[in-house]
């Protein structure tokens, strides 16, 4: 079940997705698993930045708009936390001025929602190349 | 509202009258205070003078009598002086000096005759026989016999025709006599006849009796009576003596006199005109001004009324075009509104989505675990998720879309692929052309060039072009064409219909603000001049070409290399 295409071992690959909207955590969360990812849901800012405290990840999906926290102040808090660290932006807006405002603050991708699921395999696998 | 209803409503009815009565009122109101005070002022110079004019005359003919009579008198004084009594009953004597007289004062003195004491002319020179005539009656005997002077009204005499007398009395051994010359009615008249003005101003005499002493070239209506004498003696005096009084006689008409006192009080010379005669010139001034008074008056009225009227009209314009300008405000407001609805939906919608076609992808992922004994139920399972998975695509076009075209309107500048644009606007507007039988055609040059400019705007400008298009063909259906090219530096859009077409008339007019052919309610008239606008602000061109049942076409030219 694992995709060696690219000679990655997707289950060593450690996933933090942070979203507010549980369901669609959950169901992506499995798939994810299923893939071979391993993932670590979080379901609001706070979530996440206390399991960045407890472990390490390889790769950060966070949704923009979050109510409790905005996912741009995530991310800045995440670039000072683990500089380097990828991050992929879902966002429901699907502007570029959402897409610049995230680059700016250390976003290296942004997928619109509803996105594709292989596209979102593919990003996960793109950011950890570079 | 149209214009000619509006023009109907009782309020621009109401500001026409306001606006005209203003008007007039403002430009009747100098006219009339300064034309009133000229006149006015006219009017009491004019009437000084005249009195003024009039005294003079007057004074000056009182002088001119006066004179005569005291030459005349003087005349008599020196013969009576000079000559004896024996002398002057010499009739050759008397008669030679009648001749002298007559010589040097023409008919003026007609005869000369001695009286003695008793009243009779002992001696007569002149054409009359009057020798030993008895004048011991004759009122003007017994005067002049006390007198050393005297001069008579006039009166007919023996010898029937109006006359008047001078006497000079002398004494001879203890014994009066009287020396008497009789002047002539006619020549004393003329003096008086000849004060002429105007049609009706004529001059007369009149003893304190009020008796005519001159014949008055015109009827006198109040006629010959003391009254009138007094009358006239009561009027306004003058420090000259002049007299100055008007009468009315029985039609109301007013009369004006003028007179003095002559002979020394014993008569009177009074000068009578019609005041409307007097003030005929006056009169004729005053009907000019009244008649430039009412022609500039009617001038005023409907110059007043025409620009009441015009000035009230592009109000109304004025207003309409207000109103048209709110009406777009406030719909662009409840599109902004409808927007922001549409951008929240879309935005809401988008996780539910979401999730429904991950859960779709998760059975497909489980499915792949699965031992199925049916293919065809496997089958059947894996088109009902591809189905999920493809009409999730579809929602999120949509909603992508709805976003897109729910932004807030913003001059945000940034390179923009224009073929992008026009893709989306095509699919905003392809649900209405499907119901309106217009087929939609692109043919869109790839690798355009980048173009800095609102993405917005430009969205807004093709959409407008669209949307007259599909208005266009709404009722017949057609074909709309949009293009892209370059050319040189510049990128080339242009949107095409089929449709009727746009008259030559229109076409001159058709960016101007709140033109449109459209019926009342269904267009502002701003959608075209807005695209003229940002087209202008982007640097770029807008264009069209159009021909009557044949179509019409719109053309952008847009720069491509574009630095702000």
């Amino acid at each position: 079940m694992s995709d060696n295409k690219h000679n990655i071992q997707p289950d060593l690959i450690r996933l933090l997705f942070v979203d507010d909207e549980k369901d669609f955590v959950e169901v992506i969360a499995k798939r994810l698993s299923k893939k071979g990812f391993g993932v670590t849901k979080a379901f609001s800012g706070p979530e996440a930045l206390q399991a960045m405290r407890k472990a390490d990840f390889d790769v950060v999906i966070l949704d923009l708009k979050m109510e409790e926290m905005d996912g741009i102040e995530i991310l800045k808090i995440l670039g000072k936390m683990a500089p380097g660290l990828p991050v992929i932006m879902l966002t429901g807006h699907g502007s570029e001025a959402s897409a610049r405002e995230g680059a700016k603050c250390g976003a290296m991708e942004y997928l619109t929602k509803p996105c594709d699921f292989e596209e979102l395999v593919g990003k996960i696998k793109q950011v950890l190349k570079r | 509202m149209n214009q000619e209803n509006r023009l109907k409503d009782p309020y621009y009815k109401s500001l026409t009258r306001k606006m005209l009565f203003i008007v007039i009122a403002v430009s009747f109101a100098p006219l009339i205070m300064v034309s009133g005070i000229i006149l006015n002022r006219f009017s009491v110079s004019y009437n000084e003078k005249l009195n003024a004019h009039l005294g003079e005359l007057v004074l000056k003919h009182k002088q001119n009598i006066d004179g005569f009579l005291l030459e005349k008198l003087n005349t008599i004084r020196f013969m009576a002086k000079s000559f004896t009594v024996e002398d002057l009953n010499n009739e050759n004597f008397l008669r030679n000096n009648l001749a002298a007289l007559q010589t040097e004062y023409g008919s003026v003195f007609e005869d000369l005759g001695v009286i003695n004491e008793k009243g009779i002319q002992v001696t007569y020179a002149g054409p009359f026989k009057l020798e030993n005539a008895s004048y011991s009656d004759a009122e003007w005997f017994r005067k002049a016999i006390n007198s050393d002077y005297f001069i008579s009204d006039v009166f007919l005499g023996l010898r029937g025709i109006p006359h008047f007398i001078i006497t000079v009395r002398q004494k001879s051994n203890g014994k009066p006599w009287i020396l008497r010359a009789t002047i002539s009615f006619v020549a004393f008249n003329s003096l008086v006849e000849n004060l002429r003005i105007g049609k009706t101003g004529f001059a007369f005499i009149l003893n304190n009796k009020g008796e005519f002493q001159s014949k008055p070239s015109f009827e006198v209506v109040h006629g010959k009576s003391y009254s009138f004498y007094e009358s006239i003696k009561t009027g306004r005096k003058t420090k000259d003596g002049i007299f100055f009084s008007e009468m009315a006689d029985d039609s109301g008409k007013e009369i004006l006199y003028v007179a003095s006192l002559i002979k020394n009080g014993d008569w009177i010379l009074i000068y009578q005109q019609d005041k409307s005669d007097a003030f005929s010139d006056l009169t004729h001034a005053k009907q000019i001004a009244l008649l430039i008074i009412l022609t500039g008056g009617m001038v005023i009225i409907v110059t007043a009324f025409l620009l009441s009227k015009r000035m009230v009209a592009r109000i109304a314009q004025a207003d309409g075009e207000k109103d048209l300008m709110n009406q777009q405000v406030i719909e662009t407001g409840k599109l902004a509104s409808l927007g922001e609805l549409a951008a929240g939906i879309a935005h809401e919608i988008n996780n539910p989505v979401a999730i429904m076609v991950e859960e779709a992808g998760w059975v497909r992922d489980l499915m792949e675990d699965e031992q199925f004994s049916s293919k065809e139920n496997k089958d059947e399972f894996e088109r009902a998720l591809a189905q999920i998975k493809t009409q999730g695509k579809r929602c999120r076009e949509i909603t992508r879309k709805l976003l897109s075209f729910a932004r807030k309107t913003d001059t945000c500048i940034e390179d923009v692929r224009i073929n992008e644009v026009i893709n989306d606007v095509i699919s905003f507007c392809a649900q209405r052309a499907k119901y309106s039988n217009v087929i939609i055609k692109s043919k869109l040059q790839e690798n355009l060039p980048v173009i800095r400019l609102s993405n917005t705007e430009i969205q807004q400008v093709l959409l407008n072009l669209m949307n007259n298009a599909l208005d266009s063909l709404e009722k017949r259906g057609g074909n709309i064409t949009l293009t892209s090219w370059l050319e040189g530096d510049e990128v080339v859009i242009s949107v095409a219909d089929n449709g009727p077409g746009i008259p030559r008339a229109n076409l001159a007019r058709i960016f101007d603000p709140f033109f449109t052919t459209k019926p009342v309610g269904k267009g502002t008239g701003l959608g075209l001049s807005i695209c003229y606008g940002i087209v202008k602000k982007m640097g770029g061109e807008i264009d069209v070409r159009s021909v009557v049942d044949a179509g019409t076409t719109f053309y952008l030219r847009l720069p491509s290399r574009r630095n702000d």
